[in-house]
């Protein structure tokens, strides 16, 4: 890459969601932010080569992108009726929360507007935040390009129509509304980190390092909030993890499996960094929420240099602390894992077997059974739950793994 | 900016039936707060007509547009700054009338 694309790439991670919030709140139109700000970069990639990079490349690319945005009222003949166009509503002077104020927060928080579909915000947010093209998102998630553009104007048709406000929300609203965008950042991750389609990749790198980019950004947004430092720190233990998750013959390695040497200590570092802060805010009274209690798990598990090393007890009592949160039967499944390896895989089966009702059409639910039912030597039950896991797991590495397991009993 | 606030009751698993006297105190705030801008209760969807004139004769039928298990029992008109507001006065009329709330923004 040369010094000029590189700029052009770093300008466009850093500025291109600075660029469309300043011009949604200018011109109180998404549509408008999106178009000019995209132009602008097309600009930036024609003339830096030619001209060299600006000295202030965010600068530089906000006047073009509102001159763009600008000739394009004028085109449409859109001065006079611009106010009336503009839906978007921009309190004046923004009330600033605690010591938040700043563009992108209240981009974020209109993209992932409780009023809008969990896909859409999903995808809307990719394009206005993260600066993802349509193609790139359709890529990412398996779905048509033009359904995708369907998406996301019928999504920005509707911010505008129903007046979908442009702030941050009030201090009484927030902590619902973090949990709104956190929930749009994790299920991303998620993607990345196991995806679901039979013929994409089993690991989206692409995926995952935005949704931590993302998270990032919120997090020096709001420093304060303990479910984003939680989110952030649970998706780096999780990310440190990648290399060694999948095998050089494209299978999962499970957790137990895995070389502990090919583990990202960096991001370990910095992930224990996070979760030793929520612990001391917890320590001081402040209950933690669900993403703080898995980042802590997950902080458990990457603490130790062995699995033979790993603390069982403080990751069965952290379940326990998040089932109380969170009574989901994935939570109990994922519970039974610890209680295998404190009393033995027969306790944790008869828990398992509890979720049957619930569960019956997750793979992890029926992957989670074969190991146990394997583990007490039951085969030939072992090997009906294998198939079961099988059938209904969407993600090619772990088909790769479970297809291994179950061809190995006896 | 208004809203089209619909009150959506079900025919299978109707709401409870002695909502009247929350609903009036819900409307007085309503219109104390300046949101009301009109409310009305709906007579059951067999009470509907439906009149079609586009071809040689108006032609009437009886009963609902649409039959469905959900149907509209109820509308208000509101008068709210932006979405956020409606959403959430719409949060407490789904609390006061036992019933799901669509609201819908007028062009």
């Amino acid at each position: 890459m040369s010094d000029v694309e590189e700029a052009v790439t770093r300008a466009h991670q850093g500025e291109w969601a600075r660029v469309v919030a300043a011009l949604t709140r200018r011109f109180g139109d998404l549509d408008i932010a999106e178009e000019a700000a995209a132009e602008a970069f097309a600009t930036a990639v024609e003339r830096w080569p030619a001209d060299g990079t600006p000295p202030n490349p965010g600068a530089w690319l906000t006047t073009t992108a509102n001159r763009k945005a600008i000739d394009r009222i004028r085109r449409e003949n859109k001065r006079d009726d611009k106010h009336k166009e503009a839906q978007m509503t921009y309190d004046g002077p923004p009330e600033p929360v605690g010591a938040i104020d700043d563009d992108r927060l209240r981009l974020i928080f209109t993209c992932c507007h409780p009023a809008l579909a969990m896909q859409t915000r999903v995808a809307l947010t990719l394009r206005m935040v993260g600066g993802l093209t349509v193609p790139e998102i359709a890529r990412a998630f398996l779905v048509a390009e033009t359904a995708l553009e369907r998406r996301i104007t019928r999504a920005k048709a509707k911010i505008k129509a129903a007046r979908i406000p442009y702030r941050v929300p009030s201090a009484e609203d927030l902590p619902a509304r973090v949990s709104g965008v956190l929930a749009v950042l994790y299920l991303v991750f998620n993607e990345g980190y196991l995806a679901t389609g039979p013929d994409t990749d089993p690991l989206r790198h692409d995926l995952t390092a935005e949704a931590i980019r993302l998270t990032r950004l919120i997090r020096a947004l709001m420093p304060g909030d303990g479910e984003v430092a939680g989110l952030l720190a649970l998706m780096l233990l999780t990310d440190a993890r990648r290399t060694a998750r999948i095998s050089a013959g494209g299978e999962l390695v499970p957790l137990d499996e895995q070389d502990r040497g090919a583990w990202d200590t960096g991001l370990i570092a910095e992930g224990h960094g996070l979760v030793r802060e929520r612990l001391a805010a917890a320590a001081a009274g402040v209950a933690p929420g669900r993403y703080q209690i898995l980042a802590a798990i997950n902080a458990v598990h990457t603490s130790a240099r062995d699995i033979r090393d790993t603390d069982w007890s403080q990751v069965l009592a952290l379940y326990d602390q998040l089932a109380r949160l969170d009574p989901s039967p994935i939570i109990a499944l994922n519970r039974s894992i610890a209680v295998a390896e404190l009393d033995g895989p027969r306790v944790a089966l008869a828990a398992v077997d509890r979720l049957e009702d619930e569960l019956a059409g997750y793979h992890a639910y029926h992957a989670t059974r074969a190991d146990l039912l394997r583990r007490q030597g039951h085969s030939r039950q072992s090997r009906a739950a294998y198939d079961r896991a099988i059938e209904l797991a969407g993600n090619t590495a772990e088909t790769a793994y479970l297809t291994r397991r179950r061809d190995q009993l006896r | 900016m208004r809203y089209l606030v619909s009150v959506i009751d079900d025919k299978s698993d109707p709401g409870s039936t002695d909502r009247r006297p929350a609903i009036s105190a819900f409307n007085e705030r309503l219109i104390a707060e300046g949101y009301w801008v009109f409310s009305g209760g709906l007579a059951d969807t067999d009470a509907a007509t439906v009149v079609d004139n586009r071809g040689e004769q108006a032609v009437f039928s009886d009963g609902p547009f649409v039959e469905s298990k959900e149907y509209l029992a109820g509308v208000w008109v509101w008068e709210a700054p932006d979405l956020d507001v409606a959403l959430k006065l719409a949060a407490e009329a789904s609390k006061v009338c036992d019933r799901k709330i669509e609201v819908r923004p007028f062009l």
